[in-house]
């Protein structure tokens, strides 16, 4: 009895944050999403949603780019945070991958612009090697190298906690059975990992749809997701239902993400 | 956990003496009595010499405090817990805080110099009858291009934006407002139609801008620019004088069709402290040699009479560009509040083309 009350007592703060911070404001979010820019009740902002060529057009956009850097990301983090686990000083190379995001964002996406410019280090990278100058900046390829910059540790610190905690003894066992390397890694090490590779897609996917910072920034405004039009609707035509209308969207397009991810059929973990 | 602990009430005891000497420098900075005067404006949008002066002549301390966009300073003062006694918004805001009952009428009998100001800037739509607002610095919405990269002269109106030679090249001011504006001036139209058929015709042709087009940024133009990332930009006057000052090859060229006339307007809170205070202000930055002080300082054009005949550097106010001959006012227009419903239209075509 004593016990449960004091578990209560330690639950409070954490109830208390949930429905100051969680459900309050997605109940905020339904309400505003329900008025139209004269205050009245209507479903008209969602209607509007799905009849409008330019939201749809917008959405499938923002999935193809959040897909893009998602993909990148995890290509990228995979295979560096396998090395990376084997190595000896794992705590350091840890403390490196999160020192970036120590740093603002608005600061890391200046410095981009610097480095990626027409007079920054990459164009003269190329004038020397005869390439000659490119566009790099606002294009399509500045913005996912950039967003997976930014995204990379959000997935790799998962990926990396993932195979740290893998049972070395299963690996042993793997290896001592006869398989190779390769083999280890895809029969042991991937379906064993796969639990932080979920997180880190549902933590890099979802802030990528609607990454607006650098979509102006980064993509000059050429590449539009979602978050773009979610802040024009806030901050200038002052239509907050139907910036609500495709908060609400977005959040339902998350928790189906988070459904596909965690459907995958998992094996029956041995040894766990 | 002992060692959590430790690191936990290390931060604690740190945030707490933070807070101690916040609270200590605001006290002593006095914010907020009748001695003093809070201003907040724009940043780097007065010279500083000129608070020195004001503050000996008045003997009020002079608390500045700077935003950066008109929604970020209107949603400061809108929600209350504010005591600026001096704000500086644009026309539009003025017309949606007068709308809103914010502003504090202005009491001409404690304010002197208003004889100074160009007439044709007084009495505007946004405000009729000045009744809470003088100008402050004005300007107009052109195009910057870079002789290095594009022929001298060959650029004269909005129409040239849309000039084939010029694919990948253009960059455009994030304004909905601003580039819907110029499109509707291209076709001769005004900038504040509400008439539907206009506006599709401009969305039309708006379209047609998409691939000359290489960014729509904001404040960054000046950078770039600077920089010499792109050879044309549609930018505000305001700003161009600043980058011509950084790069002498810049030249900003204010539009045949006619352009977009924008304020800078000084207005008093409801929620000011010094009310009195606020009047001396204004009245001291209307006396010409102030104005012209502070145009000099800023680059902007003042919108004061004398000080533009007596005052400032005759190279500078001859500048057709930057100092147009008010004749042809007839083709500069002030933004009007279209409304809200207008504005969501406004800015849905300027969305869908954003999206080209």
């Amino acid at each position: 009895m004593n016990k449960k009350s004091t578990q209560s007592t330690m639950l409070f703060p954490y109830v208390l944050w949930l429905a100051l911070f969680v459900f309050a404001p997605l109940l905020l979010l339904i309400y505003q999403s329900l008025l139209n820019i004269d205050g009245q009740f209507t479903i008209e902002n969602i209607v509007t949603y799905f009849t409008s060529a330019t939201y749809i057009t917008m959405t499938i956009q923002s999935f193809i780019f959040a897909g893009f850097i998602t993909a990148v990301t995890l290509l990228v983090s995979y295979p560096a945070a396998y090395v990376l686990t084997r190595t000896e000083h794992k705590e350091l190379w840890r403390m490196l991958l999160i020192l970036p995001t120590w740093i603002n964002i608005l600061l890391k996406a200046y410095a981009f612009i610097g480095i990626l410019s027409q007079s920054g280090p990459v164009n003269e990278f190329l004038e020397t090697i005869g390439i000659g100058h490119q566009q790099i900046l606002f294009t399509n390829f500045s913005f996912i190298l950039v967003a997976t910059y930014i995204e990379l540790p959000f997935m790799m610190m998962p990926i990396m906690n993932a195979i740290n905690e893998i049972d070395p003894s299963l690996i042993k066992a793997s290896h001592d059975l006869g398989a190779n390397e390769w083999e280890t890694l895809r029969n042991i090490i991937i379906p064993l990992s796969m639990n932080g590779v979920r997180s880190g897609i549902q933590a890099v996917f979802i802030p990528s749809l609607s990454l607006f910072m650098l979509t102006r920034l980064i993509g000059g405004n050429r590449v539009i997701t979602l978050g773009t039009a979610i802040e024009q609707h806030f901050l200038v035509t002052q239509n907050w239902g139907m910036g609500s209308t495709i908060g609400i969207v977005l959040v339902v397009l998350m928790f189906i993400v988070m459904k596909l991810t965690n459907n995958t059929p998992t094996r029956k973990r041995g040894g766990r | 956990m002992n060692r959590l602990l430790q690191f936990m009430g290390t931060v604690v005891v740190f945030i707490l003496l933070l807070l101690g000497v916040n609270l200590y420098l605001s006290h002593s900075s006095g914010a907020a009595t009748s001695d003093t005067l809070t201003i907040y404006n724009w940043g780097d949008y007065i010279d500083p010499d000129l608070i020195t002066e004001f503050e000996e002549e008045s003997g009020l301390k002079v608390v500045y405090e700077t935003f950066d966009s008109n929604e970020a300073m209107y949603t400061k003062v809108q929600q209350g817990g504010t005591k600026y006694d001096i704000v500086v918004p644009s026309e539009y805001m003025i017309e949606r805080m007068i709308d809103e009952d914010l502003l504090h009428p202005l009491d001409y009998a404690q304010i002197e110099g208003m004889e100074h100001l160009v007439p044709e800037f007084l009495d505007l739509s946004f405000d009729p009858g000045n009744q809470y607002s003088v100008p402050y610095f004005w300007g107009t919405l052109g195009l910057i291009y870079n002789d290095k990269l594009i022929e001298e002269g060959s650029i004269t109106s909005w129409a040239d934006l849309w000039n084939p030679e010029y694919s990948d090249r253009l960059m455009l001011i994030d304004g909905a407002r601003e580039i819907l504006g110029l499109t509707l001036q291209s076709l001769g139209y005004s900038l504040n139609t509400k008439d539907l058929n206009e506006l599709a015709e401009a969305e039309a042709k708006l379209s047609e801008l998409a691939p000359n087009v290489k960014a729509i940024v904001a404040d960054e133009i000046k950078m770039y620019m600077i920089e010499e990332e792109a050879p044309i930009a549609v930018t505000f006057s305001g700003e161009a004088a600043d980058m011509m000052w950084e790069n002498e090859n810049l030249h900003y060229v204010l539009p045949e069709e006619g352009s977009n006339l924008w304020f800078d307007s000084i207005v008093i809170p409801k929620t000011a402290q010094n009310i009195s205070g606020a009047h001396e202000f204004i009245s001291f930055m209307l006396r010409p040699e102030n104005a012209a002080l502070n145009a000099e300082y800023i680059d902007y054009s003042s919108p004061n009479q004398t000080a533009i005949e007596e005052f400032i550097d005759e190279e500078v106010v001859s500048d057709e560009q930057f100092y147009p001959n008010l004749a042809d006012v007839e083709h500069l227009e002030v933004y009007k509040n279209l409304g809200l419903e207008y504005i969501g239209i406004y800015n849905d075509i300027f969305l869908k083309f954003k999206m080209k």
